[in-house]
């Protein structure tokens, strides 16, 4: 049998240990379900975890990957540490990344890289308006946020697939669903190092990171409002009778991670795949919930939750094309890890004390 | 016009019996996001055992198993280790997607007998009702019966009102020394083993084969519909019944070729769920009262 007890305060070796024991729990069970399903654990172990990081260009396909996850997880931070469930960023991704795609393609013969910037703006816009609806339905009318993020998703991805395959295929396509390829202002470049050359896929677009991580570090713990979205997500109460206007945060933080979900889009598209095709995505919003919880909602953590779940993709794709073990795997792993982070937050909270069955 | 409405009623299944677990699962005060996660499971938990034992029965057998095992997973985390009902929820779905992908490769390309008819005596022979009503499958059976048992345990009978009491005041129903936890436990696997068979019905009625992810959001919409709902089992049938209504209707408008693209019409179904969600909500949000009120909360017996 066992019981809690609550602690006097936050355990701060659990704050540690929980997401280090929760990666090796993870790593423990999900590897026991595939040697139940008769696949080899050691490979599957190396395959996953270890052959991302086997060279140097993979090293830095690990942060290619990342890229997108941070960028969305750390608009989901602020949204979940408001305790309000945005779901729905792969829609938001999408969206974004679909708005900014139309624009780009009315200029095919720019070469100024004003336009990515630009881009990137109506990125965040396109999100956050995909957002919006969600928002605008929960602040005004009680409906349920998880379950409208969600089916927008659905919505999202139908609406980008006729864009492709209706107005905006390219005629020279052969029939394919793609459409014109963007001009070059469109694109983010990689980085050439001065005597390497390129590095795997490594671009421009992970310096959005650089400047990420430290501005929403200062506005989650140095700012008023990322105060009081702390304190409406753990006291509500509290922030009510402080005369916090909940509404108005509810809709700030779907705004901003709909927004970022749309900039990861629109970095993603334009720095690996060029051009508008049905699928943009993968994943990547669903994804990044995960990343957001490993990373504890703090954007230092999620920058190394980033890179460990990018790790994890990579890895699988790898065991795809080796072992002929289908990618969705991730989501095994992702789920069990996620259950086991939960746990050590419940555990940061409480003591367990073991005591023999009593009838 | 009978065999579309015989194809209206087959699509609404899955969500009626997922809808109806996940009624009772959030009437104990649980919220269990996994319901996606649950059908996938209970999916390919019937394929496997359909094409093991070559028997469609044990594939309701294996889908309600698959269900129950995924709802204990949620249970031992969510009532035992109290964490946050939505998050891991959606951890379940995420992890049954995976799970399923991988138990599901070597199911790839192979085609499963569907489940029989099972026409009743005399009443199959009435004109038009008879076909509708009284030549179904047994999982079409089951998921009414299991709607009326549950309309009645949950009215009249005493472990339905403790049962509620649980989701409505669990500090109450512990002091007066009822099992919080024991009770949610039972609840959150009730909606599982239903989650599991509704995943069942897929392979076993709709469409005989494995593909990733085939449930396309049917447990999403069978949780939207326990709020159309408003937490009274026979309005699920009415819900589960226009969201068959609206998935029949843009099929049927696909292959007819109405003048809308496909995939505009492909989003009729997720965009009802938003608009019923939307008049729904309103009309709850002046009512409070039908809503659970510990939903979503965990139970912490400290001793």
């Amino acid at each position: 049998m066992i019981t809690f007890t609550p602690r006097d305060k936050v355990s701060k070796n659990w704050t540690i240990m929980g997401p280090a024991l929760s990666i090796f729990f993870t790593v423990f069970f999900g590897l026991l379900i595939f040697a139940l399903l008769g696949y080899d654990p050691l490979e599957t172990l190396y395959q996953i975890f270890i052959s991302p990081f086997s060279r140097i260009d993979r090293i830095s396909d690990v942060f290619v990957k990342a890229c997108p996850l941070i960028i969305i997880g750390i608009g989901l931070m602020l949204c979940f540490r408001a305790n309000v469930w945005n779901i729905g960023a792969e829609g938001q991704f999408i969206m974004g990344t679909l708005l900014a795609g139309s624009f780009a393609l009315l200029f095919p013969n720019v070469e100024n890289k004003l336009l990515i910037f630009i881009m990137i703006f109506i990125g965040f816009v396109g999100g956050a308006l995909w957002a919006f609806i969600p928002a605008i339905l929960k602040t005004k009318l009680n409906v349920n946020e998880i379950l409208v993020s969600l089916m927008l998703v659905y919505v999202a991805m139908l609406f980008i697939d006729f864009i492709v395959r209706g107005p905006l295929r390219d005629p020279m396509s052969f029939g394919f669903p793609l459409s014109k390829p963007y001009s070059d202002g469109a694109l983010i470049n990689k980085i050439t190092f001065p005597g390497i050359g390129y590095l795997g896929q490594l671009h421009y677009g992970v310096l959005f990171i650089v400047l990420l991580i430290p501005f929403s570090w200062l506005f989650v713990n140095k700012t008023l409002s990322g105060f009081k979205i702390n304190v409406l997500g753990a006291a509500p109460k509290a922030a009510r009778f402080a005369g916090f206007k909940q509404n108005a945060i509810t809709i700030t933080v779907l705004l901003i991670s709909g927004g970022l979900a749309g900039v990861a889009g629109v970095i993603e598209v334009s720095a690996n795949i060029g051009q508008l095709q049905p699928e943009v995505s993968f994943g990547y919003g669903f994804t990044a919930i995960i990343v957001a919880f490993l990373g504890r909602l703090n954007p230092v953590g999620i920058l190394f939750a980033g890179i460990i779940i990018a790790t994890v993709k990579l890895g699988a794709d790898n065991a795809q094309m080796s072992m002929g073990i289908p990618k969705v795997v991730t989501g095994l792993f992702e789920g069990i890890l996620l259950f086991f982070l939960l746990t050590g937050e419940t555990l940061q909270k409480y003591k367990i004390k073991w005591s023999k069955v009593k009838k | 016009m009978e065999a579309l409405i015989l194809t209206i009623i087959a699509t609404s299944i899955p969500l009626l019996l997922a809808a109806t677990g996940e009624l009772i699962t959030e009437k104990s005060g649980v919220l269990n996001l996994g319901v996606e996660g649950m059908m996938l499971s209970g999916a390919v938990g019937a394929l496997g055992a359909v094409l093991w034992l070559e028997n469609p029965y044990f594939g309701i057998i294996a889908g309600a198993l698959s269900g129950i095992l995924m709802a204990s997973i949620f249970s031992i985390f969510t009532i035992n280790f109290m964490t946050n009902q939505v998050a891991t929820g959606l951890g379940l779905t995420i992890f049954a997607t995976g799970l399923t992908g991988l138990a599901g490769a070597p199911l790839v390309g192979k085609t499963i007998p569907s489940l029989p008819k099972i026409e009743i005596f005399l009443l199959s022979d009435i004109p038009i009702i008879g076909n509708i009503l009284f030549k179904q499958d047994f999982i079409a059976y089951l998921s009414i019966a299991i709607i009326i048992i549950i309309t009645y345990f949950l009215k009249y009978s005493k472990p339905g009102v403790i049962l509620r009491a649980v989701g409505d005041d669990h500090q109450s129903a512990h002091s007066v020394g009822y099992p919080v936890k024991k009770i949610r436990w039972y609840a959150t696997c009730f909606g599982g083993m239903c989650a599991g068979i509704g995943g069942a019905y897929i392979p076993l009625v709709l469409t005989p084969h494995w593909s990733e992810g085939m449930t396309a959001g049917r447990g999403w919409i069978a949780l939207a519909l326990v709020v159309f709902a408003s937490w009274i089992p026979w309005r699920i049938i009415v819900g589960a019944l226009i969201f068959g209504g609206i998935t029949i209707a843009q099929l049927v408008g696909q292959a007819r070729g109405w003048p809308i693209p496909s995939q505009i019409l492909s989003m009729m179904p997720y965009l009802a769920t938003i608009i019923a969600l939307t008049i729904i909500s309103g009309r709850i949000s002046k009512n409070n009262s039908v809503v659970p009120a510990s939903l979503g909360k965990p139970f912490f017996d400290t001793q």
